[in-house]
């Protein structure tokens, strides 16, 4: 018998942060803003550290947005993820910032500054990710 | 507020430190590394087991204070506490221990971590969260982990990476701070890697782990213990060591906090949690960075030991790469770091095993002894809620 085929994590979801997952299976990158001052959050939480509202609505980003760091992992591999992956850290246009992937890219080629749009990839069936490509 | 200065000037003391040796495999338990390091650390200061009223220790250390307690064979204890955040808790549990002196509420506490890193529970393996039970904590590491960026080496990586942008900092730069470390340990026979220096060029050749972080970057993993004794300074000075006094001691988490994955910030290239316990062990001391003759940095990856030197103050923002060239932070230098050769050259005991090098810098004891070392600074795990101490000299 093989091994059962490992998937990606799983992220831990609470009442929160349900929204932001939920947006990523309808392929909408949404970004959490206070109902009361209009500050952008992410990650999202309960409250706004600005003003200590608990409204919030969300704000459906662009998806665009620029390389502000990223990484190229190598060791130790952790399935089902290829080695090297490279990981990037991208800050939105509209100025929160959003860890995810950059797949298909030497990382030779990777610049911090350099512009990418989002986009949602079925790496599971039925499972959306975020990830990013060069814009 | 950040520059707060406390009460705790000399108020409380080291007394005494113990430890196991450091290995990659203990063939023992936890338990027993911690009672090991525990009486040694309370034979080296002339006290007794019945003396120990108080206990701290990390959250991560998976020996708690009443299962220590059980089998040390002393009396009750009056005061416990655990301090969370991984190595971030390395010099607050120190903290603890001198403030609970201070207030009165014990007269010895014994602070300790003990660990089978290597053998048993490696933390560089990667974060395992499936199924996750939804905590704050976990839900943390759920922005991160989807995407593959699962290890300590891969959250400090995309820090470096924008701090080499910011700064111009290279990996030759981080490169500096292993050789240091490497070079120390060599001349340490209690380190792992007694007598085997590395070359830049041997970091420059070692392979990827997290680009732009490489295998020599990387602290090592270990099996071992680390105990110390702290009381007050005034009982210090009738035990059998000369006291090292702790001059000031400091925790910091700011008010955008994360835990080990700080991008969201407007400083992922900087350490502002490390930068305010620096400001408050220099206040509360009443000391400047002109003052320190050593440091101890907690480098569990070289670009974190550039940034803290910064934030200490020993250079200016950015310019860490410039201070550390020429042997600056080796024995002899301007500004000797590690001089036990640090995590990545003796142990990686969570950074407890740097306070114990601190202590004998100051007792004049160390092998690689910083010749008039009066104030020593030892820090605590970076990226994280963190921690500091300035130790000196028994100068009353
Ligand atoms: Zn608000």
């Amino acid at each position: 018998m093989s091994e059962p085929e490992r998937l990606r994590p799983i992220p831990a979801i609470t009442r929160d942060t349900q929204f932001w997952w939920d947006g990523i299976q309808e392929r909408q990158l949404l970004i959490q803003r206070c109902s009361a001052c209009g500050n952008l959050r992410h990650p999202p939480g309960p409250m706004c550290p600005s003003c200590h509202s608990l409204d919030w609505e969300t704000l459906a980003s662009s998806g665009r947005g620029e390389i502000y760091s990223f990484v190229s992992f190598h060791h130790p591999p952790i399935p089902p993820f290829d080695v090297p992956n490279l990981i990037v850290l991208v800050e939105l246009d509209e100025g929160t910032r959003v860890v995810s992937n950059l797949p298909g890219v030497p990382s030779d080629q990777v610049r911090v500054g350099m512009p990418v749009q989002a986009r949602f990839d079925e790496l599971e069936p039925g499972r959306l990710f975020l990830q990013f490509e060069p814009a | 507020m950040s520059r707060r200065k406390s009460r705790l000037k000399n108020a409380a003391a080291i007394a005494g430190i113990g430890a196991t040796e450091f290995s990659k495999d203990s063939g023992r338990s936890e338990l027993q590394l911690a009672l090991e390091a525990i009486s040694s650390a309370l034979e080296d200061a002339g006290l007794q087991h019945s003396d120990v009223d108080g206990m701290v220790n990390f959250s991560m250390d998976n020996n708690p204070a009443n299962e220590v307690n059980r089998y040390l064979g002393g009396d009750h204890l009056t005061f416990f506490s655990r301090i969370h955040y991984g190595g971030g808790a390395a010099c607050g549990v120190v903290h603890q221990a001198a403030m609970a002196i201070h207030a009165g509420v014990a007269d010895v506490v014994v602070v300790y971590r003990a660990m089978n890193e290597r053998s048993q529970q490696r933390f560089g393996t990667g974060v395992q969260d499936r199924p996750p039970v939804p905590t704050t904590e976990n839900t943390n590491y759920g922005w991160h982990s989807p995407y593959g960026l699962l290890t300590p080496a891969s959250w400090v990586a995309m820090q470096a990476r924008r701090y080499m942008h910011e700064y111009g900092a290279t990996s030759e730069d981080f490169g500096r701070v292993a050789v240091a470390d490497r070079k120390h340990a060599a001349t340490n026979p209690k380190a792992w890697f007694y007598q085997r220096p590395i070359t830049l060029e041997d970091h420059q050749n070692s392979r990827w782990i997290v680009d732009p972080l490489r295998l020599l970057d990387c602290c090592q993993e270990s099996d071992g213990a680390v105990a110390i004794v702290v009381t007050s300074t005034e009982r210090a000075r009738d035990l059998r060591q000369p006291p090292v006094l702790i001059n000031a001691a400091a925790q910091c988490m700011t008010n955008d906090q994360m835990m080990m994955t700080g991008y969201y910030s407007d400083h992922v290239a900087t350490l502002p949690e490390m930068g305010i316990v620096a400001e408050q062990l220099y206040a509360t001391a009443e000391l400047t960075p002109d003052d320190v003759q050593a440091a101890i940095i907690y480098d569990h990856f070289t670009p974190f030991v550039l940034i803290q030197l910064e934030e200490f103050g020993f250079c200016k923002r950015g310019e860490a790469k410039d201070f550390i060239r020429g042997g600056n932070i080796e024995m002899g230098g301007g500004l000797p770091v590690n001089p036990h050769g640090g995590q990545l050259g003796e142990a990686y005991i969570h950074g407890a095993n740097g306070i114990s090098e601190g202590v004998r810098q100051l007792r004049g004891t160390a092998v690689n002894q910083v010749e008039g070392a009066e104030h020593v600074i030892v820090t605590a795990g970076t990226g994280v809620p963190t921690s500091g101490l300035l130790l000196g000299i028994d100068e009353g």
